[in-house]
């Protein structure tokens, strides 16, 4: 039998985490992964994260991804891939399938950090290939660079349905819908913002009825749903298409914490099955942690907090350092986990009806219907001022926690303040210089830069571009409102592709003056 | 434990329903209204319903399937999901060849 200080199961956000900090304090720590590949599903996320400096906010979950194992391999711990962990016992034994034998190992302290499974629900034809989850159509493109369809269908609109829906259309998917049984889209707005400006329309309190297809899915048919989640007769629409993606929530993978004797709850805020643990992420079972999804489904930065401080309490727990030292570490990451938790979409939050902005301002009902801010909205907020020459627009009307923005404008335009929840204010009185700093730096792509004295009779929007192939300066094409429509002409003017922006390509266009405030994408 | 194990208590009779030949387990192609009639014919529990019909007992042992058999039973003993137990978990956790479980080191 084979003993480390600490096991942990599972090489993802949170169990890299978890290692690096127990490794950092000088125990011996070993890390296994089912998969080939380390990262769990930080290597498919393409796009930036959300939060401020201590949370990597603005920086994409892939580089996230390797900057962990670069910090896993300088803390010392050892990471197995190919490694199912199949059995774990209550006096911290785990058995691990590697290569062709069952291997014994002990761990002082585990670590289970196992993530989360997608769910499925079923209609008529659910079991057709081409209907696949969310997750698996992100590993399919952004891994292992295979399109999971031609044209698809999402079902759900929470930030999975939202961020994967747009990287569909990344890797050159066409999007005919995003469908919801629930009234309201569940996700982020300028997540939905993103979406809609392509022109992709979202069909709340509707489901799928059926997929159609002998073989394979060639159409889908939804409907309209009552308020009791009845289908609505009369109501149904049906859409060619290859692929229909799920995106409809995740469960924890807590089997291997229920073998253990672990004392469970199942609790939907959490995603269902769930060990019941204290604040550390430690279980009813001295010396057996978790952290990340398998504790309760949240997202990755949290995760990676999450598995910090069920490091360092493993560190504790085993002696390597005192009282004092786990306070002093876990307090501050507990801080970082409770400023993620802030906001409209935080966990105190969830299932309320929310109808203004923790500032005051009204909330959109638009958005939340139809995934944009309409014209009249948009002027509401304090992101959205009318200055001279150029000037930044920030369509930020959600309290979600990050704030990169604020530190990306060297001019100071931009404040949110300490709440990094608050929205962001534009300062009339400072000078845009027009750098894009702050477009580049919108983990939701919801900053843009106008001129509306750009030239006699002409406006010039400046705004995000992640699609190949970038538009050449000089190109003529249409430019799209908030909705996707095509509202008028415009032309490619400048085309700014720096380093520091990374990958986040600004466009600027040529509209009509009076365009200006409803040009937001460009075709 | 809770009223789940309450063998006495009446459910009524099995009805058909149209959607009965939809597929639940798709490792094991069970369908809803097999798991249904399984109800009627006394399983009360995930563990009983598993041994009857080998729901969740296939290549990806319930991971997809393990939520809507739930959903399923506790819908026709009308009772809350949250008050059925979840099956056992045991080793192994994944499918395994038997030559492999076999090779132990330990």
């Amino acid at each position: 039998m084979k003993r480390y200080d600490v096991i942990v199961v599972g090489a993802g956000p949170a169990g890299l985490s978890a290692a690096i900090e127990a490794g950092k304090k000088g125990l011996r720590v070993i890390v296994f992964d089912e998969n080939a590949k380390p990262g769990g599903q930080l290597f498919k996320q393409i796009h930036k994260f959300f939060g401020s400096i201590e949370h990597k906010a603005k920086i994409r979950g892939f580089k996230i991804g390797e900057d962990l194992l670069k910090e896993a391999s300088a803390a010392g711990v050892e990471v197995v891939l190919n490694a199912i962990v199949i059995g774990l016992f209550l006096d911290k034994e785990i058995t691990v399938q590697i290569n062709d034998a069952v291997v014994h190992y002990k761990g002082d302290a585990i670590i289970v950090a196992t993530g989360a499974s997608e769910n499925m629900i079923t209609f008529n034809g659910w079991t057709l290939p081409g209907v696949i989850g969310a997750g698996a159509a992100q590993t399919m493109m952004n891994l292992h660079r295979v399109k999971p369809g031609k044209k698809i269908l999402m079902l759900g609109t929470g930030n999975v349905g939202l961020v994967v829906s747009f990287q569909l259309m990344q890797a050159g998917c066409e999007v005919v819908a995003l469908v919801d049984a629930a009234p309201k889209i569940g996700g982020y707005g300028v997540h939905a913002a993103k979406v809609a400006r392509c022109g992709v329309p979202f069909y709340l309190s509707h489901t799928i009825i059926k997929a159609e297809g002998d073989d394979c899915v060639t159409g889908v048919t939804i409907g309209a749903v009552d308020n009791k989640w009845q289908l609505i007769p009369g109501t149904e629409k049906h859409f060619d298409i290859d692929t229909i993606c799920l995106a409809v929530g995740l469960s924890p993978m807590s089997q291997l914490l229920k073998m253990a004797g672990c004392e469970m709850e199942d609790n939907p805020a959490k995603g269902g099955l769930v060990p019941t643990c204290d604040q550390y992420g430690e279980t009813s079972i001295d010396g057996i942690f978790v952290s990340g999804d398998v504790s309760g489904i949240e997202e990755a930065s949290s995760a990676m907090i999450g598995g910090r401080i069920s490091g360092v309490a493993a560190a504790y727990r085993l002696g390597f350092i005192d009282y004092e030292e786990l306070e002093l570490k876990s307090e501050a990451l507990k801080k970082a986990l409770l400023s993620l938790r802030q906001g409209m979409f935080g966990p105190e939050n969830k299932g309320k009806e929310l109808t203004k902005t923790e500032e005051g301002y009204a909330i959109s009902a638009n958005l939340l219907t139809k995934g944009y801010l309409t014209n009249e909205e948009v002027m509401n907020y304090p992101g959205v001022k009318t200055m001279k020459g150029i000037h930044p627009i920030i369509e930020c009307s959600q309290n979600i926690p990050c704030n990169p923005c604020q530190d990306a404008c060297k001019k100071k335009c931009i404040t949110i303040g300490d709440n990094i929840t608050a929205l962001p204010v534009v300062d009339e009185a400072s000078q845009c210089s027009g750098c894009g700093m702050c477009v580049a730096s919108c983990s939701g792509q919801s900053i843009f830069l106008l001129n509306e004295d750009y030239e006699e009779g002409y406006a010039s929007v400046t705004l995000p571009y992640e699609f190949s192939p970038l538009p050449q300066k000089g190109m003529m094409g249409f430019a799209l409102d908030r909705s996707g429509k095509a509202i008028c002409e415009a032309e490619v003017v400048d085309v700014k592709s720096a380093p520091a922006f990374d990958h986040s390509n600004l466009l600027t266009i040529k509209v009509p003056k009076e365009m200006g405030m409803n040009a937001r994408f460009f075709k | 434990m809770s009223k789940i194990n309450d063998r006495s208590r009446e459910i009524g009779e099995y009805i058909a329903q149209p959607d009965d030949d939809l597929i639940i387990c798709r490792c094991e192609e069970i369908t809803k209204g097999e798991i249904r009639k399984a109800v009627y014919d006394g399983m009360f529990t995930i563990t009983e319903i598993r041994r009857y019909l080998r729901t969740g007992m296939g290549l990806c042992q319930g991971q997809t399937c393990a939520k809507l058999v739930k959903g399923i039973v506790a819908r026709e003993l009308g009772v809350s999901p949250l008050s059925i137990e979840a099956a056992m978990s045991r080793a192994p956790m994944r499918p395994i060849e038997m030559k492999v479980l076999g090779n132990e080191i330990s």
